[in-house]
């Protein structure tokens, strides 16, 4: 890994900037998918399966069709001319993946509850929702599978012709196991589980197709425009500069909307059929039952360490219930935690084994974190039942085993090689926070009186920047794309700056972010610099936002367009004041010229002389851009949380009283959006781990199917949360960035239940799995009493 | 097609008369037939909160009204209490205090914060936040929309508590 030279930070990189986005936002002129109407707009509705696995005997659409204003009704079959199935895009290597046929109408059988089997197409919103209880559907009811231990012992199968429900396996190792094993004085196993949870954004998927003269134009509330277009050329047989994919505004993504999903191939279709735009939007119970869902893992622990605490050899093996197909990168999601499993330690021998399962329940894919919540949950959750074994403090076993700072770059057992990091000050910051010896005098103090509270620490890091394609790539980890980042930034005459990026958001405030970087390089303003994104036919080639990537590759590639132009402009100044252009420095907003600040240019000036053509000999006239950025490595944010809780022994109910978080993403573009990403993730992490779960019944019904029985937390269940944060720059990039929109849920889980069982120690509960909800808890404590304790 | 009835709506200061479907969602009314996509629909049962309007000076959830049910109201949507010009002061805190980040939310987090200090001028951080239990928010952990409303509130004239 060669370490890239650091640019210096100049005055708008590391402001609280308010967001430019925002006017927009609060003032409701934001347009997103189902603000958007084309003339003739056709609305579509999908009929769903209510079975969660059936043989579909026949589809009656007759009395649909007699409805007035239904223009059309589909099923599977009629998308025959369809090139392939819905997009499986990354294998992890070295393995094989049973990947039967997940077609975006089912032909012949249904999956899981919500499986579209039929698309109605007319011409309102009401009117095709009336017309899918017209489409009689008979279904012929087959066995079901929910529990995915179950699902590997045999029949019933999901996929019959297979065989088996056993998707892959896979694993990922290094160091000698055995003998770390060997030498370990202690042992601890756990059977963790971090159970299925939904990306729930506020605002639900939607569509509108619109084919016309041999091109189509599809809006949707997607992450990843480009990958879309590409997917809808292949299915619907287009050359993929004839599509044009544009997110618009989109209400959150999560993961959720890091898909190629049925409904978006659908609508293209239809359009092209029916010569007329077509639109969806999908239905909250629509979104909890059929949008990709997250985690759904039994994760099988065994942790060793010496007497004194020091780690010797960690095994996990992961049974990864992965649902009922693969979508786009469903077998690799719990792949990604392995190649951070050794969290931020020391640990000779870490190795991680995979086996991914089909049940008749709706895919699973990334979701916030993917993959990393779950290897942290693992992580500092088995430490602290391991210094409980042992007898050593939960903050002293992580202090002896922490990668020291003046280790890095640092390789760890599975050889994944960190890039920058200082666990210990992280942690050293958390507790200039909490008092934890006050906390533990009054933890004591308050047990007597009948009050139940505990501490939960996570120290974590995690690995993100989605890009080096020499690693994840064909040749790497198998991914079929390169991931590197674009951008494209034009000066205009006035010398404002439009800067164009492949990345595509969804809350996280790119605009005003990356005008900051771009400001900083080109000595204007952040205001005058307006970030576009999220328009294949507009913008640059662009591998779009997911993974905590946008900052570190895409924030990047826009700070080497802006130097490209700066290097430019440099030249043109010298040219024009009759200087060295090495002698040009850029001050205050000025190219001047070095020892004379009173002789120089603003961008503006340089702008005008370069449309003037008024440009040194042989150079070409205009001050655009383009850049693209394929970095050497990952970069891997890190950070010290912490979680005090009180549990009503009663009534099982967690309240949090505090939350701290003390994170390191590097350099700090803007604080005040940093923190926000924090607290959205931090709560999202707390969701997980108190209050959601989606739940199947044996037969595969969905019992969360919406906002009634799957609880997000409100602002009433949260805390306000205390955040603090460490710079330690990325080698990686030249601006010492690396992600943060994953960090806050990567961390908390595993703080929040190493609280609550610090909290129920005294009542004998030892270990407890999420979702940590009253009843569970309840049941815990009454398990405890009846068993004197022990683990559950 | 179903028939239809008139009815006659004050939207944000403009008489209206729409002819609707018994059965319309006052939000799709508001959306559909009058363009104002300010206000939003994030579920199907009432949870979320991001259709929240005022309907005659109160703070409902547009999707669990019927059109024909304000008959000879006044409403107010997210449209009509300020612009990017000149924003209401609970814009403006929205705005400042990062209270939003996809900002779907929002519109609807803004009118039931504006009706919550209607009601409680100097609300707590702990009534700020039972007071918007009905709107939900997955972006911002609510960390920013509570100081945002607390801003709001000290900035309307309510003395910080």
């Amino acid at each position: 890994m060669t370490a890239v030279a650091e640019a210096p930070s100049g005055r708008h990189i590391g402001r609280s900037l308010r967001r430019k986005e925002d006017p927009r936002l609060v003032c409701g002129r934001a347009r997103y998918i189902d603000d958007i109407s084309l003339p003739g707009t056709l609305w579509a509705a999908f009929v769903r399966s209510p079975e969660a696995h059936a043989r579909v005997v026949s589809i009656d659409s007759s009395a649909a069709l007699e409805r007035e204003g239904v223009r059309a009704v589909f099923v599977g079959e009629d998308l025959a001319d369809l090139a392939g199935p819905l997009p499986l895009a990354w294998v992890p290597p070295g393995t094989t993946v049973n990947n039967p046929p997940h077609w975006p109408l089912a032909r012949g059988t249904v999956k899981h509850v919500g499986d579209p089997v039929a698309v109605v197409i007319g011409d309102d919103r009401y009117g095709v929702a009336d017309a899918l209880e017209d489409v009689i559907v008979e279904y012929d009811p087959l066995p079901v599978v929910t529990d995915p231990e179950a699902a590997l012992k045999g029949a019933p199968f999901v996929h019959e012709e297979l065989g088996t429900n056993e998707t892959h396996r896979w694993s990922l190792g290094g160091g000698d196991l055995e003998a770390g094993f060997a030498e370990a004085d202690v042992i601890v196993e756990r059977r963790i589980v971090n159970h299925r949870t939904a990306g729930a954004p506020m605002e639900t998927r939607g569509v509108l197709a619109d084919y016309r003269a041999g091109a189509l134009t599809v809006w949707s509330s997607t992450q990843v425009p480009h990958f879309l277009r590409l997917f809808l050329a292949i299915l619907l047989g287009l050359s993929e500069e004839r599509v044009r994919v544009i997110a618009p505004e989109v209400g959150g993504g999560f993961g959720s909307k890091l898909q190629i999903y049925g409904e978006e191939v659908v609508a293209a279709w239809a359009s092209r059929r029916l010569g007329q735009p077509v639109k969806w939007i999908e239905t909250r119970s629509e979104n909890l039952s059929v949008t990709h869902q997250g985690r759904d893992q039994i994760d099988r622990v065994r942790m060793g360490a010496k007497r004194d605490g020091t780690l010797t050899a960690l095994h996990v093996e992961i049974t990864a219930d992965l649902g009922a197909y693969n979508m786009l990168l469903t077998p690799a999601i719990p792949s990604l935690g392995a190649f951070v499993m050794s969290g931020v330690y020391r640990i000779p021998a870490v190795r991680t084994d995979i086996v991914g399962v089909f049940t008749n329940k709706c895919p699973t894919d990334a979701i916030r974190g993917a993959g990393r919540p779950e290897a942290t949950h693992i992580i500092e959750v088995t430490l602290d039942q391991l210094a409980h074994e042992l007898g050593i403090d939960p903050l002293e076993i992580r202090r002896r085993n922490f990668i020291p700072a003046d280790q890095f770059p640092a390789q760890v057992a599975v050889g994944v090689t960190y890039d920058s990091g200082d666990y210990e000050k992280t942690l050293s910051r958390l507790l200039e926070h909490v008092d934890i010896d006050g906390f533990r005098a009054e933890q004591e103090r308050l047990r007597g009186e009948g009050v139940y509270r505990g501490i939960g620490f996570s120290t974590y890091t995690e690995i993100c920047g989605l890009a080096p394609t020499r690693v994840v790539g064909p040749q790497g980890f198998g991914n079929q794309a390169g991931f590197w980042e674009s951008a494209m930034i034009r000066v205009h005459n006035t010398g404002a700056v439009t800067a164009y990026t492949g990345c595509s958001p969804h809350g996280q405030g790119h605009e005003t972010t990356f005008a900051q970087i771009v400001a900083d390089r080109l000595g204007v303003d952040p205001q005058v610099v307006e970030v576009v994104h999220g328009d294949t036919g507009t913008g640059p080639e662009g591998r779009n936002t997911y993974g905590s990537r946008s900052l570190a590759v895409g924030g990047e590639a826009l700070a080497r367009a802006a130097g490209k132009i700066a290097d430019k402009a440099r030249a043109i100044v010298a040219h024009k004041l009759e200087a060295a252009p090495e002698d040009i420095e850029l001050v205050d907003g000025r190219f001047v010229v070095r020892g004379s600040p009173d002789r120089g240019m603003t961008l503006a000036e340089v702008a005008g002389a370069a449309y003037l053509n008024d440009v040194p000999e042989g150079m070409e006239p205009g001050l655009e851009s383009t850049a693209f950025w394929d970095p050497d490595n990952f970069v891997f944010p890190f950070g010290a949380h912490a979680c005090i809780v009180e549990v009503d022994p009663d009534t099982g109910r967690v309240r949090i009283l505090r939350y701290v978080a003390v994170d390191d993403c590097g350099r700090a573009i803007n604080p005040l959006v940093i923190d926000g990403q924090v607290h959205g993730g931090v709560a999202h992490a707390i969701g997980q781990a108190l209050y959601e779960q989606v739940v199947y019944d044996e037969r595969g019904q969905l019992v969360t199917g919406t906002f009634v029985n799957y609880a997000l937390p409100t602002a009433a269940e949260l805390p306000s949360f205390e955040t603090d944060r460490t710079e330690t720059p990325s080698p990686v990039n030249s601006l010492g960035v690396k992600g943060v929109g994953e960090a806050g849920t990567i961390a908390a889980s595993a703080a929040v239940t190493n609280a609550v069982i610090d909290a129920l120690r005294p009542l004998g509960v030892q270990f407890i799995n999420m979702p940590l909800t009253p009843q569970r808890i309840w049941e815990a404590i009454q398990g405890a009493d009846r068993q004197g304790g022990g683990q559950r | 097609m179903s028939s239809t009835v008139n009815v006659r709506l004050n939207v944000n200061g403009v008489e209206h008369t729409l002819e609707v479907e018994p059965r319309l969602l006052l939000v799709h009314a508001l959306r559909d037939q009058l363009g104002l996509t300010g206000t939003h629909v994030g579920c199907d049962t009432s949870n979320c909160g991001a259709c929240t309007v005022h309907m005659d000076g109160r703070a409902v959830k547009s999707c669990t009204v019927l059109a024909v049910q304000a008959e000879g109201s006044e409403i107010t949507t997210i449209e009509g209490i300020g612009s990017e010009e000149q924003m209401h002061p609970m814009q403006e805190a929205f705005w400042a205090n990062h209270g939003l980040q996809c900002g779907y939310c929002t519109p609807g987090m803004i009118m039931a914060a504006i009706a919550l200090l209607d009601e409680n001028p100097n609300p707590t951080e702990e009534e700020v936040r039972r007071g918007l239990e009905g709107n939900l928010c997955r972006c911002t952990g609510y960390h920013n929309i509570v100081k945002s409303v607390l801003d709001a509130a000290s900035k309307m004239g309510g003395v910080p508590a």
